[in-house]
């Protein structure tokens, strides 16, 4: 019914070094709706970060089609995926990838300064974000002076600035003690409640239980995928 | 479609300079050096070039000097023996022949000129006597400061005046009204009628020298006075006695009516004075010439000066493309950050390239106002003439800025061709 938000058909990668070939994903076809937390788990190798690099429109698919909400953007150039990046996806990384130069609202701007959106409006936007994220008395420091999950805060703000319509988290709380790590994946538990899109790569089982739905990989195939959440809207 | 607006780009290119503020100022430092030596070199270079310009204008660039040169005495001279009396250099027929045979002629002007001791009451000094025409004046382009130089008549009585150049006048007479006073030259009597003065001339400063250089300091007799007075025959004291010499012409100042005539008039000259001349007891000195020679010894000295700014701008340029490629080293990941964020190539060349911009317009403009300042120094310490000239600002200025921007276009681009999934996966 609804246009799904992530559709692989026959997705295939391949990384070609030289004489060397090695195929991270043979052909899986996935479908994910609005409003979903998917969660990938399999073995270190067996093409999770590969699927989410794809997803967030960091590399072309080697073979098969990528719809992402509905637009086809295999054949996309480099300017385009740019663009889709800027405007669509919201990234979450495991070291956070914070800039280390700008304070904690210029972090979380950068996004929409690529959108060419104006200073004051972003500013705006950044606030409210950080005051969200309880990141308010932290707004000029530098990445440096704040804690792990202070850092990982301002990375999902960062993610959410654009209003994206597709969030990938690369195993946001593998760099965290269990506790702040908690807080991070109740925050996320948030966002999906809040009716975004969700897919994170994890090794975890208890956090896998949090998502509605759980993709295991292995050898880049997808050996299954298991739908354990409520009945869809 | 993504619009990023310059001054942002200005302001990130600060922020992210910032973390590299002694790496940045190091990076400059060569751009300051380059771009100010080259100002402070063509500054002391246009300085040194108006100077000689100036001293072979003031010879009259339509003139044209013959002087009168001693040649080595042939020891074997007619039958072996020495002539008892050195006879040699411009003759009175000569200034007749030029006269005639020079085309485009407007003034022949001879003149004597021998050192006197020249007295005033107890003072006295020595200097240059010359002795010469009325029309001497215009041709050499000196002013008269008070009364009159020689006239027509002096010149048909063989009247026993005298003009006086400005600093004679001082040293000489200091205390005295010169005009109308009675000025000894070795015996004879003269009246001084005109003080003269060159402006442009420098004057010695040493206050005590007897023996003084330059215009300022002579005495001007008319041509007649002198030949009737004293003739052309002199003896010239050297070590073993005394020696006679005549010497008819010291100098002849030949004027031409157009710059554009001087060289065929030079060549009439020249025929005229080889034909007259068994041996070349004479020089010729074109001003025109020297102008010529001292421009083409100017586009040499361009010549090298610009390969040595060249050089120094490019190994500031090079240095800027060594700092820039280990910024973008070390900022692998950052490049990953924003690309997975949404920046464009085109986003990551402009951002690297308006680091470049900024350290080398900073680096370009302190250049500048030091390059502007070594030569104003080297003027007030020393008596070297120094010229800032435009030019000299622009180009160092234009160089430097766009010798750095293409030695940066290397790094950004380095950066922005990155693959942004292994940049992000960049420790
Ligand atoms: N840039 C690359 N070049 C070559 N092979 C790669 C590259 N990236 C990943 N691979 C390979 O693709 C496979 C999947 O890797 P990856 O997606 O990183 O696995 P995971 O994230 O599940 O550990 C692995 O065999 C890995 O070695
Ligand atoms: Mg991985």
């Amino acid at each position: 019914m609804n246009v799904p938000i992530v559709e692989l058909k026959s997705a295939m990668k391949e990384y070609v070094n030289g004489a060397l070939k090695v195929t991270a994903l043979r052909g899986i076809d996935l479908r994910i709706d609005p409003g979903e937390y998917a969660v990938i788990m399999g073995a270190s190798g067996s093409g999770k970060s590969t699927l989410l690099n794809l997803l967030g429109c960091l590399d072309h698919l080697s073979r098969g089609d990528y719809l992402l909400g509905g637009e086809n953007i295999s054949k996309l150039n480099d300017d385009e995926l740019s663009e889709i990046r800027s405007r669509r996806i919201g990234f979450i990384f495991q070291s956070y990838n914070l800039i280390p130069q700008l304070n904690v609202l210029e972090n979380i701007e950068v996004p929409l300064f690529y959108q060419g959106v104006p200073e004051p409006v972003a500013r705006l936007k950044a606030e409210e974000l950080a005051k969200r994220m309880g990141l308010s008395e932290r707004l000029g420091h530098k990445p440096m002076e704040l804690s792990g999950g202070q850092q990982q805060r301002v990375a999902i703000a960062r993610s959410l600035v654009c209003d994206p319509i597709l969030m990938l988290a690369d195993e946001p709380t593998g760099n965290l003690d269990s506790k702040t790590g908690q807080e991070i994946l109740e925050l996320i538990d948030e966002l999906h409640a809040e009716g975004k899109t969700i897919v994170m790569v994890t090794h975890d089982d208890d956090i896998a239980h949090r998502a509605q739905r759980v993709v295991r990989f292995m050898d880049g195939e997808i050996i299954s995928n298991v739908w354990n959440g409520e009945p869809k809207v | 479609m993504t619009s990023m607006r310059p001054e942002r780009m200005v302001k990130l290119a600060f922020k992210n300079l910032g973390q590299y503020r002694l790496r940045a100022g190091l990076t400059m430092l060569g751009i300051i050096f380059g771009v100010c030596s080259v100002v402070a070199m063509l500054s002391v270079g246009e300085g040194a070039n108006q100077e000689i310009q100036e001293k072979i204008q003031r010879m009259g660039s339509q003139n044209i000097l013959i002087k009168s040169v001693k040649v080595p005495s042939e020891e074997s001279g007619q039958g072996g023996r020495r002539s008892l009396v050195a006879s040699y250099g411009l003759t009175y027929d000569d200034y007749e022949e030029l006269s005639r045979f020079v085309p485009n002629l407007e003034a022949n002007t001879p003149i004597k000129r021998l050192r006197y001791d020249v007295q005033f009451k107890s003072r006295r000094l020595q200097t240059d006597v010359v002795a010469t025409m009325p029309w001497y004046l215009g041709v050499q382009n000196y002013r008269m400061i008070r009364g009159r130089f020689l006239t027509t008549t002096d010149m048909e009585y063989g009247s026993p005046v005298c003009v006086i150049g400005t600093r004679l006048a001082r040293m000489l007479f200091a205390g005295y009204d010169p005009i109308g006073k009675t000025l000894n030259i070795d015996k004879d009597a003269y009246t001084v009628v005109g003080i003269i003065g060159d402006l442009a001339q420098g004057e010695v400063r040493l206050e005590n020298e007897l023996w003084m250089e330059g215009e300022n300091q002579s005495v001007y007799i008319p041509f007649k006075t002198y030949q009737q007075k004293r003739g052309d025959l002199f003896i010239q004291l050297s070590k073993g006695g005394g020696t006679f010499e005549k010497i008819e012409l010291h100098e002849l100042i030949l004027t031409i009516d157009e710059q554009e005539n001087v060289v065929s008039a030079v060549d009439a000259v020249r025929r005229v004075l080889k034909r007259n001349h068994k041996k070349e007891d004479y020089s010729v000195v074109v001003p025109l010439e020297l102008i010529r020679q001292a421009r083409e010894t100017r586009r040499l000295f361009n010549i090298v000066l610009g390969s040595i700014a060249a050089i120094s701008l490019i190994v500031g340029g090079i240095g800027i493309m060594n700092i820039m490629l280990a910024t973008v080293s070390e900022r692998i990941r950052e490049i990953g950050i924003r690309r997975a964020l949404g920046a464009r190539r085109s986003d990551i060349v402009l951002q690297f390239l308006m680091e470049t911009l900024l350290l080398s317009i900073s680096g370009g403009v302190i250049g500048l106002v030091i390059g502007a300042i070594i030569p104003l120094a080297i003027t007030a310490t020393t008596d070297v003439k120094t010229v800032l000239t435009f030019p000299a600002f622009a180009v160092a200025f234009s160089v430097s800025v766009s010798v750095s921007v293409v030695f940066g276009i290397y790094p950004a681009r380095r950066a922005a061709l990155m693959d942004p999934i292994e940049a992000l996966r960049h420790e």
